[in-house]
């Protein structure tokens, strides 16, 4: 049995601990917010927090996530450079088709957390992991940067 | 989409207008006619989408459905049925955008329902079936749906009128009220339901004039993405169905070959293995979750029949399209004399340009998930073609078309790789022998390799020029294959595919008296074909606007003064290049190393200038610092969607010029994943800058027009950095090298 922690809540799963941590989230428990691309950590869209540090889910085998606490897409909003994101990524319309978003989002909310005043150079080495096919680069760059003046707190 | 479809699409064209009189559905067709000069001239014309009351079964007690798009509740509630898909480009916001507008209620007032598989109410008029492509979304609906708005609105009031028995001039609506001016009195929409559904359809309505639009022109926000922030939106990859199992699958790594023998005993042995279906050409292996089914996968010992193309490569191909390429082919256009005035030319010029492969990736794999039952069936996917979806499950299946229900999802991304049917008739040839719903999911690799890719093109092109540089002869022959052929066969006349020579012909911008444009149909074996975001005019534009820029250099003038001269027929394109190269600050000086490069372009309806910036490292490394782009694309719907489209269209355009193609070797596509296959990032996306042009002309596309007009923009201005001219793409950094 695998003890995963993902958002708070504490699942007993009966599966392998080589699974990738992707297939667990998403075929497992269901939260097919986090995104399969690549399956080789080249696109980033599986991109999820493991105690506060962005990692790919599709290269992280749940045996290594299973003393640490998982953080989605779908509680991100809960954490204050998560909601500060979400917001500045509505308000300046980034999304097109959004396959790739919770994955650029999941990104943007790790470095503001650890940077709350990212410079361009510290946005293109947070970032470039993550390919987005919509090319909303330029609207994901000026997002960050507005959601690090941004003052809105986690839900 | 491209020369001919953009005449289908002209609402202008005498057809279409009595089609709109008497209401009545008119078949597509292709009327090909003699042309100055003996060339043929296509023009289609726009059927009407239709748009009526008996429609769609649709009403019940407590509905108002006045036609096939548009549900009022007793709750006031407006519900759109969309006949089109989301897929990023901004549809399910602009499209209802035209009914609100109309209707007289706010936008967060409507509810958007997908259409379900029905061509008679709901098809793309340039396809006549269902359809979302060809930028053509709101150049199609542009009129019908504020129409059937307007009809609607028209209804309301009059309804309110009879209730409260004064004068229909009396009354007007707003915000989904009906209002009695001199008194005051009010009845919202949904309170009108049962006395508006007693009311005759009105034979004329009037559509508001543009001066008082208070929501078109406006860059309203979008709303499909909200739930794109928070993971709960959902794409077909997501789809949960009780008791589903998950497949993965291994086709015949060389088109065209098949399934020999495989062996399945270590996968049974996996746990979680449920089972390994055999198809003529592939393996999926059915199991829990999807990581199991790719273990399965991986542990099958399979052996191919691969068929007549086991040895193919690449070079193959290529040497096939050059011989083919030596002409002659099917005459697109033709004016004057070419053979006379090359003659006569004083410096002729002569090119051939080469466009390589190119797979979508679209950032969702392809997927399906299907349940097959004795007497139904039911597809979950995200596509571009939703009847064709059902009719592939039918035909598959052997059902009836009425036994398959389609239910589409939220596309991660089209760019036309889901406007084909192949990864359906997969998934409905596995859930066949699966007991159960299946969700089948390609891996990236599985997605990349088993692509319909853009087609390689071939072109041979050539001018001459007078004594002062101008052009007085341009030929241009295309070697390529032909989408459309396949996809769409009742668009090839007498052979001529006009989306690849798209962009070319009725569409070029240029005066030049004596021109000759040529379309020879070479299929690629063993490699499957499809559209591809700009279509025929990615590949066209890049040869028509790289060649231009030659002739300017032969010529030694200035690359936008000198097309500013040919393009006096085309005072649009002409107003675009101008504001992109004054916007771009052409003629600026700048840093070593640097240079500007311009395209200009009349492709889907719109016009569109681009100025591309870029920085050659000695190394050979191109880097894109910045791009301005000037767009006319007549009345602009939502602003702020057609910059996001532009902005997008510039970095995908820019993905495929500096990075990508598709290779065979042994049959084998040579590209699996985006370590081998790039796509362009962050951290080397350019800056781009979007102007519009104020415009009160019919609608033209968005969605492709950023990406076609991208690399010649680049590719010249690589040339005015360095001196050398790609004349291939991707472009190739070896070649540039300069250290």
């Amino acid at each position: 049995m695998i003890t995963l922690n993902v958002n708070g809540k504490s699942y007993e799963l009966d599966i392998s601990p080589d699974m990738p941590l992707l297939w667990a989230l998403r075929d497992t428990l269901n939260l097919t917010g986090t995104k399969f691309g690549c399956g080789m950590a080249l696109c980033g869209a599986c991109t999820v927090h493991l105690d506060g540090q962005p990692i790919r889910s599709c290269v992280t085998p749940v045996g290594e996530a299973s003393k640490k606490k998982i953080t989605t897409i779908e509680a991100i909003g809960q954490t204050s450079s998560g909601a500060k994101v979400q917001k500045a990524w509505l308000d300046l319309e980034v999304i097109q088709c959004g396959y790739c978003q919770s994955g650029q989002i999941m990104s943007a909310s790790a470095l503001l957390a650890s940077k709350p005043h990212p410079t361009d150079a510290d946005i293109d080495t947070a970032m470039a992991g993550n390919i987005c096919r919509c090319g909303t680069y330029q609207r994901i760059r000026a997002a960050i940067k507005q959601a690090a003046q941004s003052t809105v707190k986690g839900a | 989409m491209s020369m001919g479809l953009e005449r289908w699409l002209n609402p202008t064209e005498a057809g279409a207008e009595s089609a709109a009189e008497d209401g009545v559905p008119r078949r597509t067709f292709l009327k090909v006619s003699a042309a100055a000069g003996g060339g043929l001239l296509l023009s289609f014309l726009l059927p009407r989408i239709i748009w009526n009351s008996e429609a769609t079964g649709a009403t019940t007690a407590d509905v108002f459905a006045p036609n096939a798009f548009i549900r009022i509740g007793r709750d006031s509630r407006v519900t759109l049925i969309m006949p089109y898909v989301e897929m990023g480009q901004g549809t399910d916001t602009s499209i209802p955008m035209l009914i609100a507008e109309e209707l007289e209620v706010e936008l967060r007032q409507v509810t958007l329902e997908a259409a379900p598989p029905d061509d008679r109410h709901y098809a793309n008029p340039i396809f006549q079936f269902q359809a979302t492509g060809a930028s053509a979304s709101v150049r199609a609906a542009w009129e019908p749906l504020r129409r059937a708005g307007a009809t609607t609105r028209t209804m309301l009031v009059s309804a309110a009128a009879k209730t409260w028995n004064v004068d229909v001039t009396s009354c007007r609506a707003e915000k989904g009220e009906v209002i009695h001016v001199t008194s005051g009195r009010r009845l919202t929409y949904g309170a009108l339901v049962d006395t508006v559904r007693t009311l005759p359809m009105p034979d004329h309505v009037a559509l508001k004039n543009p001066k008082d639009f208070t929501l078109i022109g406006t860059s309203a926000k979008r709303l499909d993405t909200p739930d794109k922030v928070n993971g709960t939106a959902q794409f077909g990859i997501d789809v949960k169905v009780p008791g589903m199992k998950i497949a993965t699958v291994a086709a015949c790594p060389v088109f065209g070959g098949k399934l020999a023998n495989v062996d399945d005993s270590k996968t049974k042995a996996i746990k979680g293995v449920h089972q390994v279906v055999r198809l003529d050409n592939a393996v999926a292996v059915i199991a829990d979750n999807m990581w199991t089914a790719e273990q399965g996968l991986a542990a099958l010992d399979i052996q191919w029949d691969e068929g007549p193309n086991a040895t193919l490569s690449s070079a193959d191909i290529v040497q096939q399209l050059e011989v083919a390429s030596r002409g002659p082919g099917v005459i697109a256009h033709k004016d004057g004399d070419v053979a006379k005035a090359m003659a006569s030319a004083a410096k002729k010029v002569e090119a051939v340009y080469q466009m390589p492969f190119l797979a979508h990736a679209t950032m969702e794999p392809m997927n399906c998930t299907v349940h097959v039952r004795k007497d139904g069936c039911e597809v979950w996917v995200g596509s571009q073609v939703l009847s064709r979806a059902q009719a592939t499950a039918a035909q598959v299946t052997g059902l009836p078309l009425e036994k398959v229900q389609v239910h589409n999802q939220s596309l991660g991304g089209g760019f036309g790789r889901r406007l084909e049917v192949d990864v359906i008739t997969q998934a409905v040839q596995i859930a066949k022998q699966v007991n159960g719903p299946v969700k089948v999911v390609w891996t990236r690799e599985e997605d990349i390799q088993h692509d319909m890719y853009r087609p390689y093109y071939y072109d041979r092109i050539a001018a001459g020029l007078d004594e002062q540089g101008k052009p007085i002869a341009w030929s241009h022959r295309i070697t390529g294959s032909s989408v459309f052929a396949r996809w769409f066969p009742p668009a090839i006349k007498n052979g001529l595919d006009p989306d690849a020579v798209g962009g070319e012909a009725e569409e070029f911008p240029y005066t030049v008296p004596n021109m000759l444009v040529e379309y020879v149909r070479q299929e690629p074996l063993g490699i499957p074909t499809g559209f591809w975001r700009g279509v025929g005019p990615t590949h066209n534009v890049f040869v028509v606007e790289s060649f231009i820029d030659e002739l300017a250099a032969e010529s030694k003038k200035d690359p936008v003064e000198y097309r500013r001269v040919l393009l006096g027929k085309s005072p649009r394109a002409k107003a675009v290049l101008e504001l992109a190269a004054e916007k771009a600050g052409w003629g600026q000086p700048l840093p070593e190393g640097r240079g500007r490069g311009v395209s200009v372009q009349f492709v889907f309806g719109s016009y569109v200038a681009q100025v591309a910036e870029v920085e050659v490292a000695k190394s050979g490394q191109v880097h894109v610092t910045r791009v301005v782009c000037a767009v006319d694309c007549g009345v602009v719907v939502n602003p702020d969607t057609v910059r996001a489209q532009m902005e997008g269209g510039i970095m995908f355009g820019l993905t495929a010029a500096l990075f990508n193609e598709i290779t065979l070797k042994d049959g084998r596509v040579e590209q699996s994943n985006f370590d081998d296959y790039p796509m362009l990032r962050i951290n080397e996306a350019p800056t781009v800058e979007v102007y519009l042009v104020k415009s009160a002309e019919a609608p033209g596309g968005i969605g492709e027009p950023g990406t076609s007009a991208l690399a010649p923009a680049v590719t010249n201005a690589i040339f005015a950095t360095t001196g050398k001219r790609i004349r291939k793409l991707p472009v190739n950094r070896v070649e540039l090298h300069s250290a």
